[in-house]
């Protein structure tokens, strides 16, 4: 079903709509316990059930830290006209392809999907970027990825309200934070996880930053990463501790399909290292 | 700025020669506080859509300069078009990467630092820091550095570009606009005497035209 950008009225309930009986029964709604811990949000979870997608360079499918990729599209743009192509080329960079390996090592069992964004040239990537994600919006998937942004003030209306859709839809994303002193998107609208890098040698070490727009602090320093053609190498930056948050949400919604992307968010808030460290 | 007072800025403006030291400096810089084998600058070329390498220092410094690389694949394409940095050890691991860089400079490094050299909402390009002496790593609080020290050389590479865009127009011939960066030229290096007359002569221009405007 394609992503509406624009809401149309006619289908919306008017604001001063009366819910109906069935309303009174919201499925999981009870389901929190008093306190929630790690066993509760995801002990025992593998990412089984749960599809994440990679927005980036392209993904290498068998890598051996990857394994199976159950799909991989490549956007082009031409003209005013979209095309999501499957993708015959893979990663163009090497970025895709650790993110993703990040992300089978904290959730072994989901499934991942890539879509490539990069590779038809700079002048149109920030198209590219936008069309990918409504793609993957579209699509639905549980968790989404980006470990990307931009800084072009013209796509951030449209970045707003992609990133609402998934909101909306039940599709969490996770993105990177900026790690230099400049205003980009999406990572700071509230509608998504944003994730920086701290350094502490524990995949499962994330922190919950009190200090927002950063909401998640995750490993991202001297990680070992699959890479281009096989290869693996040591690399640092936000953007290899965002794909720890999206595989720790794969685990989450695996566990419990029923929360919606704010529950998960303060699922990962209330577990976070040092939430818990406090008691 | 406008294409007209881009011109007319151009003519007052130095060539392309004094930005090149500066950003030879800011690479030679760059290498020095990293304690790098090498550091370098690459520029979009938008209308290429290429990424152009500007300034090296140390490693590849006389073959370098001026070699074009698809604008959005590799390291630098990534940075350049997510505007993320990244810290890499190993990447001589990396089979392409390290048979590209062989073949255009015969320097195959092991360790990057990149940022991306963003100047407002304008992505200018990459700046790279590669390989220490001693093997000892780049760490991420150096990355941080590198992105403060990569702010003030997107400013000067803001400039070069628009000084270039600026002189292109003029190239071009620039119709109307090329008297009005003339006389502004000529305006600026006149002395003394010369220049309170052509200015009072340009202000009686200027009422002139604002009456018939």
């Amino acid at each position: 079903m394609p992503v509406v950008l624009h809401a149309d009225d006619s289908d919306a309930l008017p604001a001063h709509a009366v819910a109906g009986a069935d309303a009174l029964t919201l499925p999981g709604a009870r389901q929190w316990p008093a306190a929630v811990d790690r066993e509760w949000a995801f002990g025992g979870a593998t990412g089984s059930g749960t599809t994440v997608c990679v927005v980036d360079s392209g993904v290498d499918a068998g890598h051996p830290f990857v394994g199976a990729v159950a799909r991989s599209v490549a956007i082009r743009i031409e003209g005013s006209e979209t095309h999501v192509d499957e993708d015959e080329i893979g990663d163009v960079c090497g970025h895709g392809t650790a993110c993703a390996g990040i992300i089978r090592s904290v959730a072994p069992e989901c499934e991942l999907v890539s879509v490539r964004v990069l590779g038809e040239g700079f002048v149109g990537s920030g198209p590219a970027l936008i069309e990918g994600l409504r793609w993957a919006v579209e699509q639905g998937f549980d968790v989404i990825n980006m470990s990307l942004s931009t800084t072009k003030e013209r796509f951030v209306a449209d970045l707003h309200a992609l990133t609402d859709a998934a909101y909306f839809r039940r599709s969490l994303i996770v993105a990177s934070a900026h790690n230099m002193p400049v205003r980009s998107y999406p990572w700071r609208f509230a509608s998504v996880v944003s994730v920086a890098s701290h350094d502490i040698d524990d995949p499962l070490a994330y922190l919950r930053n009190p200090d927002p727009p950063v909401e998640f602090y995750a490993r991202g320093v001297e990680v070992d990463v699959a890479w281009s053609d096989g290869s693996t190498l040591r690399a640092s930056g936000n953007s290899f501790a965002t794909p720890h948050i999206s595989g720790i949400c794969a685990l989450i919604r695996s566990k419990h399909p029923e929360l919606t992307p704010p529950e998960v968010k303060t699922l990962l808030g209330l577990t976070a290292t040092n939430a818990e460290a406090a008691g | 700025m406008t294409d007209d007072r881009a011109a007319i800025a151009a003519g007052l403006l130095p060539g392309d020669d004094l930005h090149r030291s500066l950003l030879c400096s800011i690479v030679d810089t760059a290498r020095a506080i990293f304690r790098a084998q090498a550091a370098s600058v690459f520029l979009l070329d938008a209308e290429a859509d290429e990424l152009v390498f500007e300034a090296v220092s140390g490693e590849g410094e006389e073959s370098l300069v001026g070699r074009r690389f698809l604008s959005s694949t590799g390291i630098a394409g990534w940075v350049l078009v997510t505007g993320q940095s990244l810290v890499l050890d190993d990447v001589s691991a990396d089979p392409r990467f390290a048979s590209q860089a062989a073949e255009s400079t015969g320097y195959v490094p092991k360790a990057i630092m990149a940022v991306p050299l963003e100047s407002g909402d304008r992505t200018l390009g990459v700046l790279e820091v590669l390989d220490r002496p001693s093997g000892e790593r780049f760490t991420m609080a150096e990355s941080d550095l590198l992105g403060m020290f990569a702010a003030q050389a997107a400013i000067a590479l803001d400039l070069l570009e628009r000084s270039r865009s600026a002189r292109r127009l003029l190239a071009d011939g620039a119709g109307d606009v090329s008297p009005l960066t003339r006389l502004a030229a000529a305006v600026e290096s006149a002395e003394g005497d010369d220049r309170e007359a052509a200015l009072a002569l340009l202000r009686a221009v200027e009422q002139v035209i604002s009456r018939l405007g």
